[in-house]
């Protein structure tokens, strides 16, 4: 579902943020992007949402080339690809129901079947009570939870989750856990990125580690240069 | 894809909601608003003045007539028999004769220098023949071509046409015209930017809003169809507003007006804006508003990138 062949990301003035990475994570796999703090899990994270575009290498989502697709293009590709945020990024103004509503609503479907979808959504994050709610009166790991909602309720190919427990106390960070692991379970491909290394070992998933912008370990190795290109 | 009812059912959303967005914060909407209504206004506002004053002109338009100086050795029975002449010409709808005698007695009785004229032996004043144009043949060529063969005539001491002044009028009014047409224009384009400048406010505002739609895959249109529509909320609005205005300078103005055209002996009233004039201010204001709100949108959304 996500493969990367070679992806190289250059900013210039700044060198390579991502150099000559290469893996695949296929549908219903979870995986852990985890390295120190400038080692480019953002800039990979970035590369799928197509925020970016890749420097040099193939990004293939759904297996479509995502590298050079055309402006227009980019809206269909990140509604395949749900986004959990650390920062949440919720609409304050609107209540936890609007919130989970918007992807649904950007996607045009009729107003029955978003209130059917919102409520199946915030079922399973167990918010359902909290529908009429604004987002500034939850706790932080229930803000988490609406984001969550919001980024599975068009039922996305991928799900990518940037620090998801970055401010949530163990046992909260663990909940979370299992919500993505319901996720992959329905054949969602997940992907997190994390530095919560007791975490990451609790959860005996593959672990794609990040140095200095190259993939030292969970990668695919020995592809030959610009061989997919 | 979407079905074409939930894709007219969400316009009908966003227009809506754009509407309660606006009624919610009505203070800094109402100030934008009153300025496109005033700025709407003036050239609406002296559009009417200049309509009504070529209504008034036009019923002047067919007045056009000659007046014919008879030399004074000519007497009065030669003066109605030359009157009888004239009126059997194609293009002379009607002819009035003023003899010496009723210029003389028409002076004493109206000018207050009757005594005056006691002193005088003799009748000043020449016979005069009155004529006026058939409305085939009244412009001013024609007029102008028929003083010409008037003023051959071995009786007649001075023709005289009274246009010059109308001329002269029609002339003011174009300059008038233009003059508005030139103010319209720039007042539209000072509303285009205030409408432009109040959705880029929005626009930035909305900041956070527009980054996370963008981020689960909002398209442009999306993004831009709230701020179109408030676009078009404003374009409305001032529009309505600007009628108001003119409607009632126009209200205000009526009285003085008739009792103006009473002293001339007119029943003249102030029209005021007609159904077609009244559409195509609420049409242009709803263009402009619309115009500015794609400026701002088409400048400003694509600055808007999440990172």
């Amino acid at each position: 579902m996500i493969e990367f062949h070679n992806v190289s990301k250059r900013y210039p003035g700044f060198g390579d943020a991502l150099s000559q990475v290469s893996f695949k994570l296929t549908s219903g796999e979870l995986a852990f992007l985890t390295g120190h703090s400038g080692a480019g899990k953002s800039t990979l994270l970035k590369l799928i949402a197509v925020l970016i575009r890749p420097t040099n290498g193939q990004v293939l989502v759904n297996n479509e080339n995502i590298g050079h697709i055309s402006r227009r293009r980019i809206p269909y590709v990140r509604r395949n690809v749900g986004i959990i945020f650390q920062d949440h990024k919720l609409l304050f103004d609107r209540t936890v129901f609007d919130n989970v509503a918007l992807p649904l609503v950007i996607s045009g479907l009729s107003h029955r079947e978003i209130g059917r979808r919102v409520r199946a959504s915030l079922d399973k994050v167990g918010l359902l009570s909290k529908e009429k709610s604004l987002p500034i009166t939850l706790s932080g790991g229930q803000q988490q939870r609406v984001g969550i909602a919001r980024a599975v309720v068009n039922k996305p190919a991928i799900l990518l989750a940037d620090e998801p427990t970055g401010n949530l106390d163990p046992e909260l960070s663990r909940e979370i856990m299992d919500l993505f692991v319901q996720f992959q379970q329905v054949g969602t491909s997940v992907l997190i990125a994390s530095h919560d290394l007791d975490l990451i070992a609790q959860m005996n998933s593959k672990v794609l580690t990040l140095h200095e912008g190259k993939m030292i370990a969970g990668g695919m190795h020995n592809e030959p240069q610009g061989g997919l290109r | 894809m979407i079905s074409p009812t939930v894709y007219l059912a969400r316009h009908m959303q966003v227009m809506l909601s754009t509407l309660g967005q606006m009624i919610r914060s009505p203070m800094s909407n109402l100030m934008t608003i009153a300025v496109m209504g005033i700025a709407l206004a003036l050239p609406a506002g002296l559009h009417i003045i200049l309509k009504n004053v070529q209504q008034v002109t036009a019923q002047w338009d067919g007045a056009a007539q000659i007046s014919l100086f008879l030399k004074p050795s000519v007497t009065d029975k030669q003066a109605t028999q030359l009157a009888n002449v004239l009126r059997q010409r194609q293009d002379v709808k009607s002819v009035t004769t003023i003899t010496r005698i009723e210029a003389l007695e028409d002076f004493r009785q109206n000018s207050g220098f009757g005594e005056a004229l006691e002193a005088l032996e003799d009748n000043p004043f020449p016979a005069v023949i009155v004529i006026y144009p058939t409305e085939q043949s009244d412009n001013l060529v024609t007029v102008q071509a028929m003083l010409a063969s008037f003023k051959e005539r071995s009786e007649v001491e001075l023709a005289q046409l009274d246009m010059q002044w109308l001329k002269r009028l029609y002339a003011i009014m174009d300059f008038g015209r233009r003059g508005i047409w030139v103010l319209a224009a720039m007042l539209s384009l000072s509303v285009l930017l205030v409408v432009g400048n109040t959705i880029r406010l929005a626009i930035q505002n909305r900041r956070d809003e527009i980054e996370i739609i963008k981020l689960i895959g909002g398209t442009d249109a999306f993004i831009r169809r709230p701020f179109l529509y408030t676009g078009f909320w404003y374009g409305l609005s001032g529009g309505i507003l600007s009628w108001l205005l003119v409607t009632l300078s126009i209200w205000l103005l009526s009285g003085p007006v008739s009792q103006l055209a009473t002293l001339y002996d007119s029943d003249y009233s102030l029209s005021s804006l007609d159904l077609s004039s009244s559409l195509i201010l609420l049409g242009l204001s709803i263009s402009l508003g619309l115009a500015g709100s794609w400026l701002a949108v088409s400048r400003h959304l694509h600055a808007v990138e999440p990172e």
